[in-house]
């Protein structure tokens, strides 16, 4: 008997919490997505609103949709409108853009392949302070090195150019490809090393045999990394370029800033996208991989 | 000869980055520093001019303004930013349906730069064409959002696009510190009857600690530095009224050609990450060694 109304009472607040449950699950998946659109709705409003022409965007709203697929402020942004002199596009700036990460990228993952392979595989005296001394450079405010950087790309004839901006990335790149790989070098047992050197290997047969094999997941996520930073820069680029030589991120801003006449929203839209979708696209890509970066290095702003 | 390169070509190969580092980290700040006590204008000059630049620095009205809103910033950026991520953190940590997609969304626009998200905000926020005339359009005739051309409340525009590219961030650093706990201490605590909303609020994020401190610095990092944002959403404007130190910084150097003055502040935002980074390497270093 009192077994018997002990159950149906249990069964009762079962039920009842049952219910609680499924409020709280749906007020879960509705906070969820309300959050989700708040993420999405200045993407969605740059994508709609470079699909849109002048006249449209000044009837509509924000959120209204497209009359159709007006691709002409794509074109515009990326190629002009072809009358010369003041016309900006972005077109060539990508290339500055893409000539600039590609040589930045590779040169910074290579020497930090190195160090953390040194750092951890051929530990000297004091490689800790060296790790350190290393790592300090992840953490700088770039301000402090700006005005010295200025005169010394002007001293060696490379300010406002392309190869002055790769030599600046490579550096101040090196803090954080030498953590990723040094983080990701040192769970590899030395016991592999030490019987390659037994075995008569050196220094670079260990690396290229041994360690570089096994390197995949951390090169892309350092090669994400370095990308991302790089193309999305914007301190270096304003200050060390100008004019031709300009990274996109300086000329969508100079875009987007200069416009005299009147303000074309849907071009400056469309000219962000672009300037947005190569680091976009990486992500969607290879999500895995940049969160790793992130977790591990976003100590850079 | 060759058995001396042998032994010491690791060293060998670790000199270029050392080097590197040491020439343009290292050296560079210090040369800031020193022109940071000159009285160096367009050019640099190398005699020593004292702590002048300094004193020039804190009477400055614009330099002022820019701390006052660095603070401001600060401080609005960090907590917007880690309530969103946590509360978005325990959400997803619910087994939720499409979670993937999800994290996706909340995290994508850490993959832009600031001046991508800059310009887009801009746009929505410009009250012309952008969310008021949106709401005005929709019935709500009295709706006004102008913050953008308000002098008082435009540092706020920054904030929201700041929150809006980090706060998922925040996220994915919470959501990877729920994953590492392990299960049966959430699952015992049930047992023992505690409610989801205890087994969080006294459980776990307790245990976030060091997850807060890493967010705490990376923000506090973030917003010291920011200047890519500022310069794509208001320039500084309207007036000086968004003006902040990095702005500050480039403003003084490359415009008005105040190179002591502008390594002088420089060395004020170096101090103030200083004062940020130094615990937390200290305490990383720590518990490494403790492992």
């Amino acid at each position: 008997m009192q077994d018997s109304l002990k159950s149906s009472s249990y069964q009762q607040l079962e039920q009842k919490s049952k219910y609680t449950n499924m409020f709280l699950r749906w007020f879960l998946y509705f906070m969820l997505i309300l959050f989700a659109s708040y993420f999405i709705f200045p993407l969605y409003v740059m994508v709609v609103t470079s699909l849109k022409t002048m006249e449209e965007i000044r009837q509509g709203t924000l959120l209204s949709w497209p009359s159709g697929l007006n691709l002409e402020s794509w074109a515009v942004a990326w190629g002009g409108r072809g009358y010369g002199a003041g016309d900006t596009f972005l077109r060539p700036y990508f290339w500055n853009s893409i000539k600039m990460v590609v040589p930045a990228v590779f040169f910074s993952t290579f020497i930090g392949a190195m160090t953390g392979y040194v750092l951890t595989k051929w530990r000297f005296k004091g490689d800790q302070w060296v790790f350190l001394f290393l790592l300090f450079g992840c953490f700088i405010p770039f301000q402090a090195i700006l005005l010295p950087m200025a005169r010394t790309l002007g001293v060696l004839g490379i300010s406002n150019s392309v190869i002055g901006l790769v030599l600046v990335h490579t550096v101040y790149g090196i803090p954080f490809t030498t953590l990723f790989f040094r983080n990701y070098y040192i769970s590899v047992p030395t016991e592999l090393v030490k019987a390659a050197r037994i075995d008569g290997a050196g220094f670079f047969k260990i690396f290229f045999k041994i360690l570089l094999p096994i390197s995949a997941p951390i090169i892309v996520v350092t090669v994400i990394w370095q990308f991302t930073q790089i193309w999305n820069d914007f301190l270096f680029g304003s200050t060390f370029s100008f004019g031709e030589a300009a990274p996109i991120q300086v000329a969508l801003n100079n875009m987007v800033l200069s416009s005299t006449s009147v303000k074309e929203y849907n071009v400056d839209m469309a000219s962000a996208i672009i300037a947005g979708i190569p680091t976009l696209i990486v992500y969607v890509l290879a999500g895995k991989y940049f969160i790793r970066g992130l977790t591990s290095g976003a100590v850079k702003g | 000869m060759f058995k001396w390169l042998e032994k010491n070509l690791p060293k060998i190969v670790m000199a270029p980055a050392v080097g590197l580092i040491g020439w343009f980290v290292y050296g560079f700040v210090l040369w800031t520093l020193y022109i940071s006590f000159t009285n160096s204008k367009i050019l640099p000059k190398y005699e020593l001019w004292g702590f002048g630049q300094y004193e020039k620095l804190w009477a400055s009205r614009k330099w002022l303004i820019a701390v006052d809103n660095l603070l401001i910033f600060t401080a609005l950026f960090l907590i917007f930013c880690v309530v969103i991520g946590i509360i978005l953190a325990i959400f997803l940590d619910q087994k939720i349906r499409a979670e993937g997609l999800l994290r996706t969304i909340y995290l994508y626009p850490m993959a832009l730069s600031f001046i991508v998200t800059g310009t887009a905000w801009k746009w929505i926020l410009n009250p012309t064409l952008g969310i008021q005339k949106m709401f005005k359009d929709w019935g709500f005739e009295n709706f006004t959002f102008d913050w953008l051309v308000d002098r008082e409340m435009a540092i706020y525009t920054i904030v929201i696009a700041g929150v809006w590219q980090s706060a998922g961030f925040v996220m994915a650093l919470f959501l990877a510190g729920l994953r590492s706990v392990e299960d049966e201490i959430v699952k015992a605590a049930k047992i023992d009857g505690a409610s989801l909303f205890t087994v969080y609020w006294k459980i776990l994020l307790p245990m976030m600690r060091p997850v807060f401190f890493t967010s705490f610095v990376i923000l506090v990092h973030i917003s010291i530095k920011s200047y890519d944002l500022i310069v794509a959403l208001t320039q500084g404007g309207p007036g000086i009224s968004t003006t902040m130190p990095a702005l500050y910084m480039t403003q003084t150097a490359f415009h008005k050609s105040q190179v002591g003055l502008s390594a002088a502040s420089a060395m004020m935002m170096f101090m103030a990450v200083a004062a940020v980074i130094i615990p937390y390497l200290y305490s990383e270093l720590r518990r490494e060694n403790a492992r």
